[in-house]
């Protein structure tokens, strides 16, 4: 697709502005997804798919819209761009919307992200099949008490173009691949707890092996039998590696421009003080090799840059967009984040649950959710009880609540594991007196 | 509202550029208006739809015929088309606006439970017959039985509408927002920050399957929005309300924008005075309408029957047992008119009904798709749904709610001496085999000495699903649908839905407070 693309975007921008539009940017993507389902020792589910599609961003006379469509006939994207600009004059002026400045835009694109692996055009679908179909026959060898275990595998071939009116060009091609197990088990005190594990990789050979997938989703579903909930009250929390993002999506929601210009944002106000405990350091990578998210520009065309938004519990920059920037008057730094570097400690997480008096670990969080403007929030969660540094019990049917201004000064401890087969490199994290509601 | 486990955590941005818009509400006229400008829904013809798609039915029988030739014993081809629009107002203008265009055809091939899926947005013979070639990968012996003569299935119109979105230009929309916009700012001085969405979405649907049936429909949907920010003493609060279904553009009167603009700015100020209320176990009285994501986390997806075909549901072995008191009769229903979730046929070609999950405190039926109606042995219950043709069927709910009771509302109120009543929702989550399921309560009030006190806000609720359905103790006369957009996500795949419940009790539930 590689020239084609390139003639499609350019030809869509030209269109665009024949249309009447002052500025236009474009995104013409190409995907292939193949995706194996194992369960119950035959193939659940196999599905292939190539799709396409173009997206469109328009400004005319400061009015400005978005368009997308897979419909890639010539003739119907050229009556789609028409419609767009026609009704994009509709719109009330908006001052600030036009597209960046080129000098934002990144300066050397060729930098190599390693994120496009070479081996995926040589897999065969009996490849796929086999991965699948060994990771669940790895599981259903750990243990009788499994009702049932289900085993995947999937890869992906993507491409993207990106074209703006105002001088800016850019080209992705990446792979990723996935493969996981899930499995149930029979809990004899009624209930038929489950869990997961898996792994998402930029690299076919990074996957992890499936005896280990399968394995420690068995342990993980087993560890789960005999839950129940618990006293309320305040505990010392473990949060596994695994699923500590789910709280840093608490701070990055509120530290948008959208938020900060909108003011629904408790931390308002806060550049360059202290948000949170001085043990934590978060660090925007997109420059990571094989990096899940990793990029020379966002969504904007914004050049991509290594970045400290947190340095030692000091929030450092606001993620500014380029429109939000426009709207506050001051320069954008890209609205969103690639890769998220935790600066990490020196502990496992089995030295800091031997540490741990009394206390939770949370191996999984359900549902709950956060008020960006107040920074109150409540979420359900699944782990274990940990006494005198000895896990006891698994726990479930729990709340966590709190609020972010308080929460994040209780972060003590930092583990030294942060969790490989995410765009977020997290570790284990350990709060003193957290509140749990429970009976 | 469940999460399964996500297969896709990690592909970068510009990859999902297109999967992730999909949710997106959109705006515009057609422009895929092959066909001529089209009829009043109800007069839509099989025709219409063919030439939309620029097929034949011989070219139908083609395709399946393809997908069977390695052996299936199944096959079902989706055509879907999709023209959605958004327009929004923030700061005191309109003046963003999106638009989507879905186009595309899958196929799906089944032997035994198991299933082969492809599709293309190409609709040329040659792609398609690929796609087909590719889900029929799924066997691999040779043609068993080829597609029996395709007829017209005839579906009831559950979602009659006057004013299609396609026939209504962004210049007709823009004013609303304006209206609801000065009628926030006009009712509270407090109110800073103040946006106004309005999505709209007009689909056409033609699946076909192996078995000889041909179904259409025209799905129209809509949901109009608004979110303010207030703020007092330097402290700021943030809420909103919403309106959505299956409506066209006359839904929207003077009543339903007044509507939208009173409930937000009200919901947004009775913040200030919201405390939390304390952690732990407490009796819970449920609001009637949109408190009806009890029933959908706590039982509705338990009932979906691929759960249970698998065993992996809480209520795998409950059928015909008695799971709530005898006032208790829960519903999933797709034929509600101009509901959310409600289909004139489902995603499958089979009749949507209304399906009976607890009846008089008994668990009746789940919710059946075509694989598990075949493995039960029983009759389809209409509700094989799918996100789009991107994606294969699975049983789903469409509007889930519980029937009137004996009790009124003051008295269940009256009956807790210290509790929570929960009013309005932001999201829920289900673990289907544990059975613990949460729902988030965006707002709601203290019951204290049986009276409403004090607001509460942001907590979160946690329960279990067979253990809170027979801690239902007392069932209102009030029963309201709810009013609002909810997605409901399984598998990557997320529908629209609806729910809704009269006033009701639960004894106890752990609620996510503070200072216990």
């Amino acid at each position: 697709m590689s020239k084609d693309g390139l003639n499609l975007a350019k030809w869509a921008i030209d269109k665009a502005l024949k249309c009447g539009a002052n500025q236009a940017a474009v995104a013409i993507s190409n995907q292939r997804d193949i995706e194996v389902d194992f369960r119950d020792r035959k193939m659940e589910k196999l599905q292939e798919s190539t799709q396409n599609s173009l997206a469109l961003r328009i400004f005319v006379d400061k009015k400005y819209s978005r368009h997308s469509t897979c419909d890639m006939r010539k003739e119907s994207l050229e009556k789609f761009i028409q419609d767009a600009v026609a009704m994009t004059r509709y719109l009330t002026p908006d001052e600030y919307r036009s597209l960046p400045d080129p000098k934002y835009y990144p300066q050397k694109t060729n930098i190599d992200l390693d994120i496009n692996d070479k081996k995926y055009s040589a897999i065969e679908t009996e490849d796929r099949v086999k991965i699948a179909a060994a990771i669940e026959q790895a599981a259903l060898a750990q243990s009788d008490k499994i009702i049932t275990a289900s085993a995947g595998y999937s890869d992906t071939h993507y491409q993207v173009f990106r074209m703006h009116s105002n001088g800016f060009a850019g080209q992705t091609e990446g792979t990723a691949f996935s493969s996981y197990a899930q499995v149930t088990v029979n809990d004899p005190n009624g209930g038929r707890p489950s869990d997961w594990e898996g792994g998402d990789t930029r690299y076919y050979n990074e996957l992890p092996p499936v005896e280990e997938i399968g394995k420690n989703a068995v342990q993980r579903a087993l560890s789960r039998i005999g839950q129940k909930k618990i006293a309320s009250g305040l505990y010392t929390m473990i949060v596994d590696n695994r699923v500590a993002a789910r709280l840093l999506s608490m701070l990055t929601s509120a530290i948008t421009g959208q938020a900060l210009q909108q003011k629904s944002t408790y931390l308002d106000g806060m550049l360059n003080k202290p948000i949170a405990a001085d043990k934590l350091t978060v660090i925007e990578d997109p420059f990571i090799k094989r990096g899940a998210s990793s990029r020379i520009y966002d969504g904007e065309g914004l050049a991509a840059r290594k970045r400290t938004i947190i340095e030692k519990g000091v929030l450092k920059e606001y993620l500014i967009d380029d429109y939000y920037g426009k709207k506050m008057g001051i320069a954008p730094n890209s609205g969103s984040l690639s890769n998220v570097v935790f600066e990490y400690g020196a502990e496992s997480q089995t030295s800091m649950i031997k540490s741990v008096k009394k206390g939770i670990i949370v191996n999984s969080f359900i549902g709950g959710n956060s008020n960006t403007t107040t920074g109150d929030f409540s979420f359900g969660i699944i782990g274990q009880l940990v006494e005198n540094g000895e896990i006891i019990m698994p726990v479930n049917e729990m709340n966590i609540s709190g609020n972010g201004k308080e929460f994040w000064q209780k972060l003590t401890v930092m583990g030294n594991d942060p969790y490989p087969y995410s765009s977020v490199k997290i570790p284990t994290l350990l709060f003193e007196d957290v509140q749990f509601s429970g009976i | 509202m469940n999460k399964d486990i996500t297969r896709r955590r990690f592909i970068a941005s510009g990859a999902t550029g297109a999967a992730a818009a999909l949710g997106l509400p959109l705006m515009m006229q057609s422009t895929m208006e092959r066909a001529l400008a089209m009829p009043d829904n109800t007069n839509l013809t099989l025709a219409d739809y063919l030439n939309r798609f620029g097929i034949t039915e011989q070219m139908l029988n083609e395709i399946i015929a393809v997908g069977l030739s390695r052996g299936g014993d199944y096959c079902d081809v989706y055509f879907q088309h999709t023209i959605g629009n958004y327009v929004e107002l923030e700061d005191n203008a309109v003046n963003r606006a999106s638009t989507q265009v879905d186009l595309g055809m899958g196929v799906r091939v089944l032997l035994g439970d198991q299933t082969g899926y492809s599709f293309t947005e190409e609709l040329t013979l040659e792609a398609m017959k690929q796609a087909a070639k590719t889900a029929a990968n799924i066997a691999a012996s040779g043609l068993k039985a080829g597609p029996a003569q395709l007829k017209l299935h005839e579906t009831p119109n559950y979602y009659p509408i006057q004013k299609k979105w396609e026939d209504v230009a962004i210049d007709k929309k823009i004013p609303m927002l304006y209206t609801i916009n000065d009628n926030v700012f006009t009712l509270d001085k407090r109110i800073i920050k103040n946006n106004i969405y309005l999505s709209d979405e007009s689909t056409w649907i033609l699946l076909a399957t192996s078995t000889g049936r041909i179904a259409c429909d025209y799905r129209p949907l809509t949901r109009l929005g608004v979110s303010c920010t207030a703020e007092e003493n330097g402290r700021r609060e943030q809420n909103g309300y919403n309106l959505s279904g299956r409506y066209g553009y006359e839904f929207y009167g003077a009543d339903k924008l007044d509507l939208l603009a009173t409930e937000a700015v009200k919901r947004t100020v009775d913040l200030f005075a919201a405390v939390k209320p304390e952690a732990g176990e407490m009796p819970v009285v449920l609001g009637a309408g949109g408190s009806g994501i009890l029933l959908h986390e706590a039982i509705g997806h338990g009932m979906e029957a691929d759960y249970n075909r698998k065993k992996v549901s809480i209520f795998a072995d409950k059928i015909n047992k008695p799971v709530a008191e005898s006032f208790v009769n829960i519903i999933d229903d797709g034929t509600n008119p101009n509901v959310r979730g409600s289909l004139n046929v489902d995603d499958e070609g089979n009749d949507t009904q209304k399906t009976v999950l607890v009846e008089n405190g008994i668990l009746r039926s789940y919710l059946h798709d075509h694989l598990s109606s075949q493995y039960y042995n029983v009759a389809p219950t209409g509700s094989g749904r799918r996100e789009s043709f991107r994606y294969a069927p699975l049983p789903r709910m469409r509007n889930t709610y519980m029937q009137a009771g004996p009790h009124t509302r003051d008295e269940i109120i009256a009956s807790v001496k210290k509790g929570l009543y929960a009013q309005s929702f932001t999201n829920g989550q289900v673990m289907i085999g544990a059975g613990d399921f949460t729902f988030y309560v965006k707002s709601g009030y203290l019951i204290e000495d049986g009276k409403l006190t004090k607001p509460v806000k942001d907590v979160n609720i946690i329960g279990n699903g067979p253990n809170v359905l027979r801690d239902i103790v007392m069932v209102g006369n009030d029963f309201e649908m709810d009013k609002g957009g909810w997605v409901c996500g399984k598998q990557g795949q997320g529908v629209p839905v609806s729910l809704g419940l009269p006033t009701i009790k639960v004894s106890k539930i752990t609620v996510g407070g503070v200072n216990s």
